[in-house]
């Protein structure tokens, strides 16, 4: 048995390809006006929560200010990606793979058993027998998957105006416009942080068969 | 120091490619085919008159941030202005039957709607506002649109970065109840700031397809052969979308 489906793999490389577009071509469209706010409204800078530093270059897509272009790319991008998401959630459904692998047991949940899968970690043990994944393993995955991702479609579509008329709860439950625009923008570093801590981790427990797995699908440990 | 160089080299990379695939054929057919997918996936979950979240005065900003064009650069605007606007014309032209023209008078007098909504900006900023004004569709079925206009183009007088504002929307947001011709915010005479004597309202859209120091109304079967072909001052100038839904 393969240790990453097909469909897990397709969509692995599809969807970090989809979060770098979205978020390098993000910090273009945030550079066009670099406050947030919470709420319905919100334009002066006196009002803002956070004053958001201006992204070089380097970091956005196009790689110099372009708000038309970088909205362009995160329109055209935001598509495969809600869609990717919306697929895979479905097929992890079916194939009983989110119930097996994914979900976190009553048991992992106690503090003595969580100190311990962190010191694992810290001693950079990966070894986990007996489950595909250990606790904190499902908890990010969890956590991107079931959380950050979806909530970065749902605040997408939320400061939409075009959307708006047909889900306006959308926007109530994030409370407001500009609450949804904000919570867009802390998601996304959140997923971020995910991605740096998952390209560590991964350079931790052996990148080259990591990789490998990845791309050929691997085999199972027994 | 060396990772973070190898870092931006590598992003540097991946939007340079980026930029490639948008430059070419494909690549930007691709982009703006997005755009279309969203509109008509807007078209399709809203019910055409679906109406954008309405609020109470107590939800008003406290200002509205008057952006892009803040006033109109002539003699007869200053003038015009002093005066409180007795010889400013908005013409009801093109693909229609009785091509008509409104004094600011004659504007005041329609059935008026009042409506306090929000008003997104492209650049991400919010304000919320109450406008008042006659419906477009009041404006254009005055005229007799014609059945082979499929667009409604907006003149205005005012001149950005050297080139005059210009819009368009379809026939699906111009019959739209909430897309109506203010003369008034919060209950007093358009700001200069805001397009003052007259500016569209498209709620249902980003800010830069509410033009103002609106001076007429066109119909027209296609966008095409005019100004820059894509419909919109912002369109034209530096490829921002057409639909501005999302």
């Amino acid at each position: 048995m393969k240790r990453h489906s097909l469909l897990t793999r397709l969509w692995h490389w599809l969807n970090a390809l989809c979060v770098i577009v979205l978020f390098m071509s993000g910090l273009n469209i945030s550079n066009a006006h670099r406050y947030l706010y919470w709420g319905n409204y919100g334009f002066d800078p006196a009002d803002a929560w956070l004053v958001v530093p201006r992204f070089p270059g380097w970091m956005t897509i196009p790689g110099y200010y372009d708000l038309a272009g970088a909205r362009g790319w995160h329109m055209l991008i935001a598509w495969p990606f809600a869609l990717g998401l919306l697929a895979m959630w479905i097929a992890m459904l079916l194939s009983r793979h989110f119930w097996r692998d994914l979900r976190t047991t009553c048991a992992e949940w106690k503090p003595a058993a969580i100190w311990r899968d962190i010191v694992q970690h810290m001693k950079l043990d990966f070894s986990h027998p007996g489950a595909k994944y250990n606790f904190l393993q499902k908890l990010a995955y969890g956590l991107v998957l079931g959380v950050f991702l979806p909530l970065m479609i749902f605040t997408g579509m939320a400061i939409s105006p075009g959307l708006e008329p047909a889900a306006p709860w959308l926007v109530e439950i994030f409370g407001g416009r500009q609450s949804a625009r904000s919570i867009h923008f802390i998601v996304a570093w959140g997923t971020c942080a995910f991605f740096l801590v998952h390209i560590a981790l991964v350079l931790l427990s052996g990148p080259v068969g990591q990789l490998r797995d990845m791309i050929t699908g691997g085999r199972r440990e027994a | 120091m060396k990772r973070r160089n190898l870092i931006a080299g590598m992003a540097g990379l991946f939007a340079a490619g980026c930029s490639k695939v948008a430059d070419s054929k494909a690549g930007s057919a691709l982009l703006s085919a997005a755009e279309d997918w969203h509109r008509k996936a807007h078209r399709a979950l809203a019910n055409r008159q679906a109406l954008a979240p309405e609020f109470t005065r107590a939800d008003l900003s406290p200002t509205f941030r008057g952006n892009g064009s803040l006033t109109v650069d002539t003699p007869f605007y200053r003038e015009q202005l002093a005066s409180g606007f007795p010889d400013w014309r908005l013409e009801v032209t093109g693909l229609v039957a009785t091509p008509l023209t409104f004094s600011l008078e004659n504007i005041r007098r329609l059935p008026q709607r009042t409506q306090i909504t929000r008003h997104d900006c492209v650049e991400g900023w919010s304000a919320i506002g109450e406008w008042t004004g006659p419906q477009l569709s009041l404006l254009l079925d005055a005229a007799g649109v014609l059945p082979e206009a499929n667009f409604i183009l907006f003149r205005c007088a005012d001149t950005l970065h050297g080139h005059r504002y210009y819009e368009s929307i379809d026939m699906v947001d111009a019959y739209h109840p909430q897309t109506i011709v203010a003369h008034m915010l919060n209950g007093e005479p358009l700001p200069e700031k805001n397009g003052a004597p007259l500016r569209m309202r498209v709620e249902r859209q980003l800010g830069y397809k509410h033009p103002k120091y609106l001076t007429a109304i066109e119909a027209v079967a296609t966008l095409d052969g005019i100004e820059g072909g894509k419909g919109g001052f912002w369109e034209d100038q530096y490829g921002y979308q057409w639909y501005a839904g999302m």
